[in-house]
């Protein structure tokens, strides 16, 4: 039950991990979408709404699947050290 | 022995080299044929020789490394052995994802739409953090073969998993027919074949890789082809901007050539000849208008006119080549009612639209449509604009987080490890062409406005008529208000060929649009060998091994699902060449189905022990019904098609296409309510949830 109990600890951290990462696709998708005509400054000489849509979300995407590929190896490893079931 | 091998256990590193030393040279010959191709444009080989070379010489490499990997083991031929590298098997699902839409077709859409069309770019790549996170390394600790496969297991039961089969069909055979009609396309205007022609050897192509090898073949032949579209789609893009800018990295331009085109737009709005042309298009929207009111009446009239025309040139001896064009006139006409409504309907959308300030584009920089601070009915355009720009980025990333034959990927790596990692890759390489596509646009919209706007018709370039003489619907100059200068409401372009003009609207070599072609070919051949193989595994797998005929050998089942791909192929083929109208229709709309389909009963089925077979099966149904229901209602081409009469039905004003919406959140709030009022699964099913979780 021990063994058990210690997996489902490192399950639940993951899924923190996971809601993390998934609110920050959120805002960078859907939040940006809603607010695009609200910013009213430009980045590198385009409306900040427009360059969010056309380039920042997708470097954000870029960075979230990396993040979470050290992130998900990371729990993979203390999954396996967890002392063994049964 | 070819590089594809497997060494066997310990030798990874030395296979990862070999694959790397075989696709750095492939990268590097591919490079030096684009160079041969110029230099023997120089030295005059005619242009159909270079368009061959160009497309033949590509796909018989395709075929050579679909040879060299053929096989007929099933564990080979469905899940490639399950130990490609996550840089592989990244380059193969990247392949996969960029079709013939996403390389030909999303920088039109980006140009006409400006903004509107970035829900596009950013759906479909926003969609792969989805699969990241939630699903692709679960589906691989699954390790079995399909996805209805999981739904089957996880839900214990035949029903999700012949459903899930029937929705990866009709989801993958929507997608390869449009995949099909682009090859025909790019043949067509490279080597004026006939469209028909075009379709057919394309689907050779493609049956040279999926039919001999199945996944395996597919995914090293997709690496190659990988390799072909980026530099294809990079080459012409550098060199445009370049040539308007001196700055070969054309992201860092992006908004100093948006602040240009926005005030190209300002001058084009002011331009009173730009305003003479609307008018003129306001008068055809109003004589169509008429037309449309009694359609037998009207063709009647046309004909009776055009008969008229015809006897009193015969009765005058005119001259026989203004006589012949009386004939063809004639013979133009519709051939009957149903006809000259859809055509007429299509012409007065095309005229109204263009009768619109910018030829009806939104002003590139502006974020939808309206006004969230105007009037009552621009706060409502802009309101409805932003809306749907929502729901259909929704659809488009949920949908990627269900497609079947993207999700069939995360089978072939070795580890969950690889599995996320594979992802990234795939959205690395996948963010090259798409973080270039909404620049692209711009530099396209800013050489149109530049070197097309305002020139003398008789002086525009070559090509522009080339493309015109291959089809009207494709590119047409008509000099409305007769000024004898192009004016921006007097140029129609089909947004599928914005790609392939790009190199000529920049100047550059003939032999760099036949190395675009290419990449457009390699980018609808990857696509299509994967649906396809998606197609003839949920039937031979899911419906036949696991259903119909448990016992059935490994290799009796290999060969069924070829002679289905065979099968399936023909059938897209033939689907194809009878040009079908709605193809970008028919591509969203799957994703919508995908969507509401599986990404539901997959996320349960992962993440909550307590979802079960009832729930599961009601809230597929439920998803998938809803979806449907509100495309049919609701989508003019469908309503046509299957004679259905009732009112449009808008729910909050969403279109069609993201139906998906409403299917999304009902099929989980289904599986919610009905796995609540039944029984929870049993403890085999628990164990099940927790290894594909890694904690069991």
């Amino acid at each position: 039950m021990h063994q058990e109990h210690a997996k489902e600890l490192l399950w639940r951290r993951h899924l923190r991990w996971t809601a993390v990462l998934l609110l920050c696709w959120f805002g960078v998708s859907f939040g940006a979408v809603l607010l695009a005509r609200d910013w009213r400054f430009n980045l590198f000489g385009s409306p900040f709404g427009v360059w969010i849509a056309g380039q920042g979300a997708m470097l954000v995407f870029l960075a979230i699947v990396w993040l979470h590929v050290r992130i998900g190896a990371a729990h993979d490893r203390s999954i396996a050290d967890a002392p063994a079931g049964e | 022995m070819s590089p594809f091998d497997d060494l066997g256990p310990g030798q990874e590193q030395a296979s990862l080299r070999r694959l790397l030393g075989f696709y750095g040279g492939l990268t590097l010959a591919f490079l030096g044929f684009v160079a041969a191709m110029v230099v023997a444009e120089r030295m005059r080989l005619p242009k159909f020789w270079l368009g061959m070379a160009c497309l033949l010489l590509p796909v018989l490499v395709y075929a050579a490394i679909g040879i060299m990997s053929r096989t007929a083991h099933a564990e080979e031929y469905y899940v490639a052995g399950r130990r490609i590298p996550p840089l592989f098997n990244g380059l193969a699902i990247a392949a996969d994802w960029m079709s013939a839409a996403s390389f030909l077709g999303l920088v039109g859409t980006v140009y006409v739409a400006g903004y509107g069309g970035l829900a596009y770019v950013m759906g479909w790549t926003g969609g792969f953090c989805l699969v990241a996170l939630l699903i692709a390394p679960y589906l691989n600790r699954f390790g079995q073969y399909t996805v209805p496969d999981f739904l089957g297991a996880r839900f214990d039961s035949h029903f999700p998993r012949l459903i899930g089969a029937a929705a990866a069909v009709l989801v993958s055979f929507t997608y390869v027919v449009a995949q099909l009609y682009a090859v025909g396309l790019i043949t067509s205007r490279l080597t004026g074949l006939g469209v028909e022609v075009g379709v057919m050897v394309g689907l050779g192509g493609v049956l040279m890789c999926s039919f001999l090898g199945g996944m395996r073949a597919i995914t090293w032949t997709q690496v190659a082809q990988c390799i072909v579209l980026l530099v294809a789609f990079i080459l012409p893009v550098v060199w445009l901007s370049v040539k308007q800018t001196g700055v070969p990295l054309p992201h860092l331009v992006f908004g100093t050539q948006l602040q240009k085109v926005s005030q190209r737009e300002a001058q084009i709005r002011a331009d009173p000849r730009e305003q003479a042309v609307s008018v003129l298009l306001r008068e055809q929207v109003a004589a169509y208008d008429a037309k449309l009111s009694d359609v037998p009446a009207a063709l009647a009239a046309d004909r009776a006119e055009a008969q008229a025309l015809l006897k009193r040139l015969q009765s005058e001896n005119a001259p026989l080549a203004s006589y012949q064009a009386a004939s063809r006139g004639l013979m133009r006409l519709p051939s009957d009612a149903d006809e000259a409504r859809r055509i007429w309907t299509a012409a007065r959308a095309s005229a109204d639209m263009r009768s619109r300030p910018l030829a009806g584009m939104t002003p590139h920089a502006q974020a939808f449509q309206g006004d969230p601070d105007g009037n009552a009915e621009e706060r409502s355009a802009f309101e409805l604009d932003r809306r749907n720009f929502l729901a259909l980025m929704f659809c488009l990333m949920i949908g990627t987080a269900g497609m079947p034959h993207i999700l069939a990927r995360f089978y072939t790596t070795p580890s969950p490890r690889a599995a996320r990692a594979s992802v990234a890759w795939a959205l690395s390489f996948i963010s090259v062409l798409y973080l270039t596509v909404p620049v692209l646009a711009v530099l396209i919209k800013l050489e149109v406005f530049n070197v097309l706007v305002g020139t003398p018709i008789d002086r525009l370039p070559a090509w522009v008529s080339s493309w015109a003489k291959l089809h009207p619907s494709l590119l047409s100059v008509v000099d409305l208000n007769a000024d004898g200068v192009l004016q921006l409401a007097e140029l129609q372009i089909d947004s599928d060929i914005f790609m392939l003009i790009t190199p000529e609207l920049a100047g550059m070599p003939y032999a760099v649009t036949g190395i675009v072609a290419a990449g457009g070919l390699a980018a609808a051949l990857s696509t299509a060998d994967g649906l396809l193989l998606t197609i003839s595994s949920a039937l031979t797998h899911d419906v036949y091994h696991r259903v119909v005929a448990p016992t059935a050998s490994p290799s009796r089942r290999v060969a069924l699902s070829k002679l289905l791909l065979l099968a399936a192929a023909m059938m897209a083929a033939n689907l194809a060449a009878l040009r079908p109208a709605n193809i970008l229709f028919l591509v969203s709309a799957a994703f919508s189905l995908a969507a509401a389909g599986f990404f539901p009963a997959l996320v349960t089925g992962i993440f909550w022990k307590r979802a079960n077979k009832w729930g599961a099966t009601a809230g597929i149904f439920a998803g998938l019904g809803v979806t449907t229901y509100y495309m049919f209602v609701n989508q003019p081409w469908l309503r046509s098609v299957f004679g259905i009469e009732s009112p449009l039905m808008l729910w909050w004003g969403v279109q069609p296409v993201a139906a998906g919406v409403f299917g999304v959140p009902l099929g989980f709030a289904v599986i919610a309510a009905v796995s609540w009022l039944t029984p929870a699964p049993n403890a085999r099913i628990d164990a099940l949830v927790g290894r594909v979780r890694g904690t069991g």
